[in-house]
């Protein structure tokens, strides 16, 4: 959210100036701002991609598209470490879990398309209100000259990404920090709950048994009469 | 960071025996279920015996994301009994319909220490873990009989449901924190007092309140409410109906109140629009239904709008009110689904249908009156305990100029009333059905007990300390 | 004194016979309310006798406060006064005799404790009525009396025929109710207060002030009089507002006796005496009171001469005695009004147990062309009745010794004609006549009942009981008497006792006779010194009645024309029915051949049932039908409950349909309604 905001902004970009370094004055900014309308173009266009694609894998491919693209807005930003962060559990292992399930489910698409084609009009009509009123919002923000910058927490660039991160989390946010642990331990519990069941019939091994096994138990000598010897 | 773990106690009580019966699950089994559920409510009855204690003075935990006041307090022993109870309804349902696993008292104890966090959110991130901790749990439970394709429905629809909701909430959070500043309670109310509101703040004040609304099921975020009471097990149902609105009653009311307080104006409109329409809605579409759990769903619906118009009023008197109210609820609420569960055919199978309760008086003439009572008292005829609420809710909403609110909230109140009447004209007047089976239930008969004589006259003598404590409570607030 | 005992051991014991009921059983229930009013009656006779005496002045026992708002204040007090005294004794003696007597009436009845907590509920709420010390009690006792006899009217529920007579009852009473309410108000707004006696002090200094209405300015105390003169109508069944009271014979006998002969429409009477100093202070009220009640006294007895069914005549007799009694106080007469009420209690309350008496030995058969030559089967009951009769038809010679009416209709008759105004000349005329009817109406009941020869054969109810399926219950009493079932064929009438073997009544029922017995011929030579007598009479009610003693003395001083007209006319009367029931019986039927229309006339009433059918009660119904019809279900149903109905019906619809199962509608729903909000709120 606004984690990555400095003190001071860009005038153009409403960029933190904080986090350029290395560049001076505003030259830095055209490469900035470039990058950014760039991945924010990408971020939108595959997002609705994701939506409109037919086929769903392709929807789960331009879905990881839209988090790399994040990944660099969230560079563009600062915040290098949830940028790492989105690349490795959002594409990593989310995404890559989400074209397993879409792969390996029968989902009826086209049954799901038949109601969302039902609901298109009155859907893109509320997204448009929405959309509309939200930029109604944000136009306000601007228009009253609201100080964004006074009310952002302010950033020591001399402390890592990660240990500033670690800092906040394990002393101010200890709690939620614990509490969220509970919503995973919800979550594993849920799973196993909903998807765990004990199957009757099967014979799991057991190896301390059959390490004990000896020839006396497994084997007996039989003298079976002529047409006897096959047990059925 | 000592003192702040004390504050916590009741959480950290609740959430160390959800791990050690996590262990107690893992190595002992299924065969363990019912220890365990016995073992939970200990848990409960410790966690809410030192309510008190940890709040007599008050305090503020973890920087502000914790709030353990007088108002967390009445909450925290409210939804921690209300969950007990609704518990203890599970054990002898599920033996008999499938298997009573031991992961439900856990699933339970998590869900309850979500809900003491959104009474004690200070915070909009405690806000919102608490919530979804609250809500994960309640997936899972909806779902947790899962062999019946019903359940399972109502399970996904209701994490679906409320995956959206927790994405408006969230976007709501976004908004307010981008906008004043501050993601804690305090924080918001000081930036709205000095810069008064933005158009930014004002969207995410609608947004947090239609993630909470849902939770609460006020209309128009209560579509899943029907569904979801009638697919899930009707003990989890039970528990859907009192516990988590009382917590979500109770976050509610503190995000309006206490990061709020400046816009009441503002989210006022709203709420008094999902009161009005809740109460309609609530009392209007439950006239056709045939199912007993869609009804009370309809009902809980309806109820929620009454104690919203308490919240419409947003003033400490209204907010008692909410909360004496969200009391008087739970306890006919839990009554009345005690009896629900006691709807079995003479196979044993669960009925859930209103038409097989007729002649029940007949039949069953104990349950029938205990049945007439939660029905006549929730409906708010005056000499039961129903009728309570009503009055304070409306007499808050009077105190606070809206008198034609109390005034449309009574005649609303009228049709609701119809089908409280229509239950208790089935099961006096009607030929009679074919019997439920009879059982002996010892802990079910004592709790269907219990609420019949608290919202019988019995119950006036709770209104005194009922009264001062929710009054107590409220004051927290302002 | 025991005033709070008197008054509220009848409450007491009703309470328990009526809330404990099947629990506590027939014979306790009966037990607990006849001894209560047993003991009620017995401390009350000190109390007369103490006034009587002397020894006892009047006082005022508050109870407990009642109501305290403004200029209002009404205390729950007890008054006991001369005239308090009277009405206790009339009450609880008549009251407890009853009591004593439905022990064998209706020991057959399936509701007993019912019953028995009605009459003590009734005892309780008339002895409010009489020791009401502001006019808003005497409007709870008045009330209260009203609902005890609604509910012993309607007793037998099943019966049609006694729902609507109790219907009939309450609703004609509401009539006079109202304008005694209207009265009370007036009287509060003029003087600001509803102590009675506070009221008759100020009431004199009021006389000849006006008050103004619709833009007219009348007389006060003309308009308050007469307001209150209109609930004293309904209550004691003057003409007008009597249609009730005939009609309420279909209650149990016992209770004709105690409510609708003795004491509940004595009340009129007795509320006009106790405010008589403010009557006094209008002429114009009392003039018009006198008419009413001389009007009434001729009505009823005319009416009375024709009747078949032995209850209604001595209900039409009442009426007419009690037309008597307003006369009486329309004149100034005010001892003599209540020394008639206090015989009369006695008297009537005889004949109607008699009555009810003679119809238990008849299978109760009450009408009196199937009775004739019952004189020996049931002598007691005969001598008893016969008793009655001397002491209605007012038998005695002037200074020996006189039945109980003798006295008091004398000194009514005589005080008309003393009062000097024309007023009373026409009311002395009106009374001498109508003595007249009421010996020829007595003596007629009495020449069918125990003369001539057995009519019983062709009397259904003693075919019914002859005919094995025997069922003597109570409740069919008057089971085949609709209004008109006097109208039945005369060829239907033939002789022969039909196999009957009437016999006399248990002796529950015939104790009561004869203590009353004593009472009818005693009770007039006994007190008619203190009620009536210049001097002793002023000392005796000591200022509880406007007590004329110049009236009194002009008593005396009449003519003795018309001290014998009463004699003449009472011989008279006799004569007629002797004539036409003993020694002819022919006579009766050829009257009725030469004088159909007459006949028709007075056994229809005066056609006063059918004229306000059509005046009122038709016009009433069109009008009932009309908002039912027009205004309730046309109107507000439709609008109102249907509309609110059919509305919420249609929306349950429209909620149904959006509940569609479908995650998607749902999730639509919240968007919509989110982005409702938020357009709502940038919007604004």
């Amino acid at each position: 959210m606004g984690a990555g905001l400095g003190r001071e902004h860009c005038r153009r970009c409403a960029l933190p100036l904080s986090r350029q370094p290395n560049l001076k004055g505003h030259d830095r900014n055209v490469i900035q701002t470039f990058t950014f309308y760039l991945f924010a173009t990408i971020v939108i266009a595959s997002g609705a991609l994701t939506i409109l694609s037919r086929n769903p894998v392709h929807s789960v491919l331009w879905l990881i598209l839209a988090f790399f693209n994040a990944a660099g807005l969230m560079l563009i930003l600062g915040a290098e470490f949830i940028a790492m962060l989105l690349v490795i559990v959002y594409v990593g292992a989310v995404a890559v879990l989400f074209l397993f399930v879409v792969m390996m489910l029968d989902v009826d698409f086209a049954e799901m398309r038949a109601g969302f084609a039902r609901y298109a009009g009155f859907g893109a009509l509320m997204a448009v209100v929405l959309l509309a009123e939200m930029i109604f919002a944000v136009a306000a923000w601007n228009a009253g000259g609201v100080s964004v910058a006074s009310k952002a927490a302010p950033v020591d660039p001399s402390v890592p990404n990660i240990e500033a991160l670690g800092t906040v989390l394990f002393t101010r946010y200890l709690y939620i920090f614990e509490a969220a642990g509970l919503v995973l331990l919800v979550a594993m519990i849920g799973a196993i709950v909903l998807t765990h069941r004990t199957r009757s019939g099967l014979r799991p091994q057991n190896p301390s048994e059959q390490n004990r096994r000896r020839p006396e138990e497994a084997t007996r000598n039989m003298n079976p009469g002529i047409g006897q010897g096959v047990e059925l | 960071m000592g003192y702040s773990l004390v504050l916590t106690l009741p959480e950290i009580i609740l959430s160390a025996s959800a791990i050690a019966l996590l262990m107690v699950a893992a190595f002992a089994g299924d065969k363990a279920a019912r220890l365990s559920t016995w073992l939970a409510v200990l848990a409960f009855i410790g966690a809410a015996l030192v309510v008190p204690g940890v709040t007599g003075p008050g305090g503020i935990a973890f920087n502000g994301l914790f709030v353990a006041d007088s108002f967390a307090a009445f909450a925290k022993i409210l939804i921690y009994v209300a969950a007990a109870i609704a518990m203890l309804s599970a054990m002898s349902w599920f033996a008999r319909d499938g298997v009573y696993r031991t992961e439900y008292p856990v699933l339970i104890l998590l869900s309850s220490v979500g809900m003491g966090m959104m009474a004690s959110a200070g915070d909009l991130i405690t806000l919102y873990v608490g919530l979804e901790l609250q809500s994960l749990a309640a997936y899972v439970l909806a779902s947790f009989q899962r062999k019946d394709s019903r359940s399972a429905e109502a399970g996904l629809k209701y994490f679906v449901l409320g995956a959206l909701a927790s994405g408006i909430l969230l976007y709501g959070v976004s908004l307010l924190y981008g906008f004043s500043g501050s993601t804690s309670f305090e924080g918001i109310a000081a930036a709205i007092a000095t810069d008064g509101i933005s158009t930014g703040e004002l969207f995410g004040i609608v947004f947090v309140l239609a993630g909470l609304a849902f939770k609460v099921s006020a209309v128009p975020f209560h579509m899943w409410t029907p569904d979801v009471y009638e697919g899930a097990p009707t003990p989890v149902t039970a528990f859907f109906a009192s516990a988590p609105k009382v917590a979500a009653m109770a976050l509610l009311t503190r995000v309006t109140i206490e990061a709020l307080g400046a816009a009441t104006f503002e989210w006022r409109q709203i709420v008094i629009f999902m009161a009005l329409a809740s109460t309609i809605l609530g009392g209007v579409a439950a006239i056709g239904q045939q199912n007993i759990k869609r009804l009370l769903a309809y009902s809980s619906i309806n109820n929620v709008g009454f104690a919203l118009i308490g919240l419409a009023a947003g003033t400490p008197e209204g907010v008692a009110s909410v909360l004496f109210y969200m009391t008087v609820y739970v306890v006919m609420t839990l009554g009345t689904f005690f009896v629900v569960l006691r709807m079995r055919d003479e196979a044993g199978q669960p009925v859930e249908t209103i038409v097989s309760l007729s002649g029940l008086s007949r039949t069953r003439p104990a349950l029938a009156a205990a049945m007439a009572m939660f029905m006549f008292s929730i409906a708010g005829i005056p000499p039961l305990m129903g009728f309570w609420p009503k009055f304070y809710v409306f007499e808050a909403a009077v105190a606070a100029n809206l008198t034609w609110l109390a005034a449309v909230g009574i005649a609303t109140s009228v049709i609701g009333a119809f089908y409280y009447l229509r239950i208790i004209k089935v099961m006096y007047f009607d030929d009679p059905a074919p019997a439920f089976e009879a059982r002996r239930d010892l802990v079910s008969s004592a709790v269907i007990l219990a609420a019949a004589l608290f919202v019988s006259p019995l119950g006036w003598f709770a209104l005194e300390p009922l009264g001062t404590a929710s009054l107590n409570a409220a004051g927290a607030l302002f | 004194m025991n005033i709070q005992l008197i008054v509220f051991l009848p409450l007491l014991a009703a309470a328990i016979a009526g809330l404990g009921n099947r629990a506590i059983g027939n014979t306790a229930a009966k037990a607990i309310t006849t001894g209560a009013l047993f003991v009620s009656c017995a401390l009350s006779w000190p109390v007369f006798l103490g006034f009587l005496s002397g020894g006892l002045q009047e006082q005022v026992v508050t109870v407990l406060p009642w109501l305290r708002s403004g200029d209002l204040v009404v205390d729950w007090s007890l008054r006991v006064d001369t005239l308090t005294a009277v009405m206790l004794i009339v009450v609880t003696t008549v009251s407890s005799l009853v009591h004593l007597y439905s022990w064998g009436y209706m020991a057959e009845d399936d509701s007993q404790p019912r019953f028995f907590a009605y009459l003590s509920l009734f005892t309780f709420a008339m002895l409010m009525l009489v020791t009401a010390d502001n006019l808003i009690q005497m409007f709870f006792g008045w009330e209260g009396v009203g609902l005890a006899s609604y509910l012993l009217i309607g007793f037998w529920y099943q019966k049609p025929s006694a729902n609507a007579a109790a219907i009939k009852a309450f609703v004609v009473n509401r009539v006079g109710d109202f304008g005694f309410s209207l009265g009370i108000f007036g009287t509060f707004l003029i003087f600001g207060t509803v102590s009675i006696p506070e009221i008759l002090a100020a009431a004199p200094g009021m006389t000849g002030s006006t008050i103004g209405f619709l833009g007219t300015r009348f007389d006060t105390m003309t308009v308050l009089c007469l307001l209150l003169f209109v609930g004293a109508m309904g209550k004691s069944a003057q003409l007008g507002l009597h249609t009730w009271l005939p009609d309420a014979m279909e209650g149990p006998t016992p209770v004709s006796a105690l409510i609708h002969a003795a004491t509940m429409v004595t009340a009129g009477v007795f509320m006009v005496c106790r405010l008589s100093p403010m009557f006094e202070t209008s002429d114009t009220a009392l003039t018009v009171v006198t008419f009413v009640g001389a009007a009434t006294a001729l009505f009823a007895a005319t009416v009375g001469t024709v009747q078949n069914d032995i209850k209604r005549v001595i209900a039409y007799s009442t009426c007419s005695q009690l037309g008597y009694m307003f006369f009486a106080a329309g004149v100034g007469a005010y001892g003599a009004a209540m020394f008639h009420l206090f015989t009369h209690a006695f008297f009537k309350a005889l004949l109607f147990l008699g009555a009810g008496s003679v119809i238990h030995a008849m299978h109760h058969e009450q009408d009196m062309r199937f009775y004739g030559g019952l004189r020996k089967s049931i002598p007691l009951t005969y001598w008893a009745m016969m008793a009655g009769t001397l002491a209605i038809t007012g038998v005695g010679v002037i200074g020996v010794f006189g039945f109980a009416g003798f006295y008091s209709k004398d000194a009514i008759i005589e005080g008309a004609f003393a009062a000097g105004t024309t007023a009373g000349g026409i009311a002395f005329f009106v009374g001498v006549f109508a003595a007249l009817l009421t010996s020829f109406y007595s003596w007629r009941l009495v020449f069918l009942t125990f003369f001539g020869k057995p009519r019983w054969a062709a009397s259904e109810h003693i075919q019914h009981a002859l005919h094995g399926d025997h069922h003597d219950h109570p409740s069919d009493e008057d089971a085949g008497h609709d209004p008109h079932g006097h109208e039945a064929p005369a060829h239907a009438i033939k002789e022969g006792t039909g196999g009957h073997h009437p016999h006399e009544s248990p002796w529950p029922m015939l104790v009561p006779l004869i203590v009353l017995t004593i009472g009818a011929i005693f009770a007039g030579f006994v007190f008619h010194g203190p009620f009536l007598e210049p001097g002793e009479g002023t000392a005796f009610w000591a200022g509880s009645i406007a007590f004329d003693e110049h009236l009194m003395h002009a008593i005396h001083e009449v003519p003795l024309w018309v001290k014998l007209s009463p004699a003449a006319v009472m011989i008279l009367g006799f004569l007629i029915a002797f004539a036409a029931y003993i020694r002819d019986t022919s006579i009766p039927d050829r009257f009725v051949g030469q004088f159909g229309v007459l006949y028709k006339f007075l056994l229809n009433k005066w056609y006063f049932d059918e004229l306000y059918n059509l005046l009122f009660v038709r016009p009433a119904f069109w009008f009932g039908r009309l908002f039912w019809k027009k205004g309730d279900e046309a109107t507000i149903d439709r609008f109102g409950p249907n509309g609110v109905a059919a509305v919420a019906v249609a929306g349950n619809r429209l909620f149904t349909r959006l509940q569609s199962g479908y995650l998607y509608s749902y999730a639509f729903v919240m968007l919509i309604g989110l982005a409702a909000a938020t357009t709502w709120v940038m919007a604004r």
